[in-house]
């Protein structure tokens, strides 16, 4: 069964998915910009396999390629799981 | 006026270590890097070299290139600011197979998981041009930058392929080599379905015994300059390369052509190249696979296009130590070679015992000895020592560099 997609345990996941990816962990943020991290759109689609496996959200290259900050893509993770 | 390619920089990561120095000098002592059946870079650690990120976005064979390239470049003391335009710079890096180790792994992730699974990196992981990408990308090289695929001569056409470049004028340097990083479940398995590999897991090239190649792994990257552009900055001047030959046998997928005749015909369109005659040849650095047909066809091709020359110039085989790094191996024997040249010695076919039938050149089996200069050839004079590095790849490919160093 996915786990519940509370706004904090979404946060955990996409953070710690992040810094896997080789982002810095004290960069990341939810304010912190993806550009910022370095993080470009094949990261950001081996995070949307992370939250999928994790949450059961299912996200597209189409809704995470104009997220621009960590709350960004955890607010878009949040409200499609709810 | 002909332009001219030297050689300022070179860099490797093999079986035998990781350094151009310590393949050289390892090989010249009498090490063998094979271990198990296999020529494994067990010395190689990806983050010595490359960040976390950077790790995860390069295949093996990636990331060997990565590491060699850094040695070779820092080599040839181009620092933080490179003596070149960005976009007078190439990059040609050849592999056999490519990223093999990530299409394994990720069609696991397919099997076990389903295709929502797959990495999005798969595709720029195993393609095989991923190498010299990467090095482009790495060091902002705005010139030719390609991969060359063609098995096990691809490390040499490389090399020739990158020298034209400058030659040409399409370049002023160009950074190239070889990569390869295949000892993985399915290649291993597929080499040994088509009786190519040992099965007694032992490189003997030219010796009676042999049964196969032993496969290794790793990268070599040499840093190629145009002669005068090298010369105004005051490069450091490893050697030249001097000419390549390359040919195709369109004979066989795997089998060479048995009379070496292709193979023969890019020896002396190297030499021709060149502007040499075989008795110039002061050292002939063998493709060598320890598969008995190669061998045999190598001797063969040696006979025809050296003559008389060939019983007496000293042949020996990079892969008696390191074993076969496939398309890695001509860029990486091409760096031993100019190693062995600026050493003045020859070093040795390690485990070459017993001679085979037909088999009869100076296959160099007792050990490292100076090089004697052939002396009969006036291209071959003021101290000046030269050498052919032999590569066969599978499909027929026949490609000869000749290298020359002070």
């Amino acid at each position: 069964m996915p786990t519940e997609a509370t706004t904090d345990e979404v946060e955990r996941v996409i953070v710690d998915g992040l810094a896997e990816l080789g982002a810095d962990r004290e960069e990341i943020s939810r304010e912190a910009t993806f550009e910022n991290l370095d993080v470009d759109s094949l990261d950001l689609v081996e995070v949307a396999q992370i939250v999928e496996e994790k949450f059961g959200v299912e996200l597209e290259g189409e809704d995470v390629k104009d997220l621009r900050t960590v709350g960004d893509a955890v607010d878009l993770v949040v409200a499609r799981s709810s | 006026m002909t332009r001219r390619v030297v050689i300022t920089g070179v860099g490797a990561v093999t079986p035998l270590g990781v350094g151009a120095d310590a393949l050289v000098e390892r090989w010249a002592d009498g090490e063998c890097g094979i271990e198990d059946g296999a020529g494994r870079c067990s010395d190689f650690e990806p983050t010595e070299f490359l960040s976390s990120k950077e790790a995860r976005r390069s295949d093996r064979f990636s990331q060997f290139a990565i590491a060699a390239c850094a040695e070779a470049i820092d080599a040839a003391g181009w620092g933080d600011a490179f003596p070149y335009e960005p976009g007078e710079i190439g990059c040609v890096v050849g592999t056999g197979i490519g990223g093999l180790g990530s299409l394994e792994e990720q069609e696991g992730v397919l099997r076990e998981r389903g295709p929502r699974a797959v990495s999005p990196l798969s595709v720029p992981l195993m393609m095989g041009n991923a190498a010299a990408a990467t090095l482009a990308m790495r060091h902002g090289l705005h010139g030719q930058t390609y991969g060359v695929v063609s098995a096990c001569a691809a490390g040499a056409n490389a090399v020739g392929a990158a020298s034209r470049m400058i030659e040409a004028g399409d370049a002023e340097a160009a950074i190239t080599g070889g990569a390869e990083a295949a000892i993985t479940g399915l290649a291993t398995a597929a080499f040994a379905a088509m009786g190519a590999t040992s099965p007694s897991g032992v490189s003997r090239p030219f010796d009676a015994r042999r049964d196969g190649f032993v496969m290794g792994e790793g990268a070599g990257i040499l840093v190629l300059e145009e002669a005068e552009a090298a010369k105004r900055r005051g490069a450091p001047v490893l050697g030249e390369v001097l000419g390549y030959g390359a040919t195709s046998d369109a004979h066989h997928l795997t089998a060479p052509e048995p009379s070496g005749r292709e193979a023969a015909r890019a020896i002396e369109l190297a030499l021709a190249d060149a502007d040499i005659s075989a008795e110039d040849v002061d050292y002939v650095n063998a493709h060598g696979t320890s598969t008995p047909l190669n061998d045999r066809t190598e001797t063969e091709a040696l006979k025809a296009a050296l003559g008389e020359h060939a019983w007496r110039v000293p042949v020996s085989s990079t892969k008696s130590a390191i074993g076969h790094l496939l398309g890695a191996a001509g860029a990486v024997e091409a760096i031993a070679t100019l190693g062995a040249l600026r050493r003045g010695i020859v070093p040795p076919t390690l485990g070459y015992e017993e001679p085979d039938e037909d088999l009869d050149l100076d296959y160099v089996g007792d050990g490292t000895r100076p090089l004697q200069s052939q002396g009969n050839g006036e291209a071959n004079g003021a101290g000046r020592r030269i050498a052919i590095s032999n590569a066969f790849g599978f499909g027929g490919h026949n490609a000869v560099l000749c290298i020359a160093a002070e």
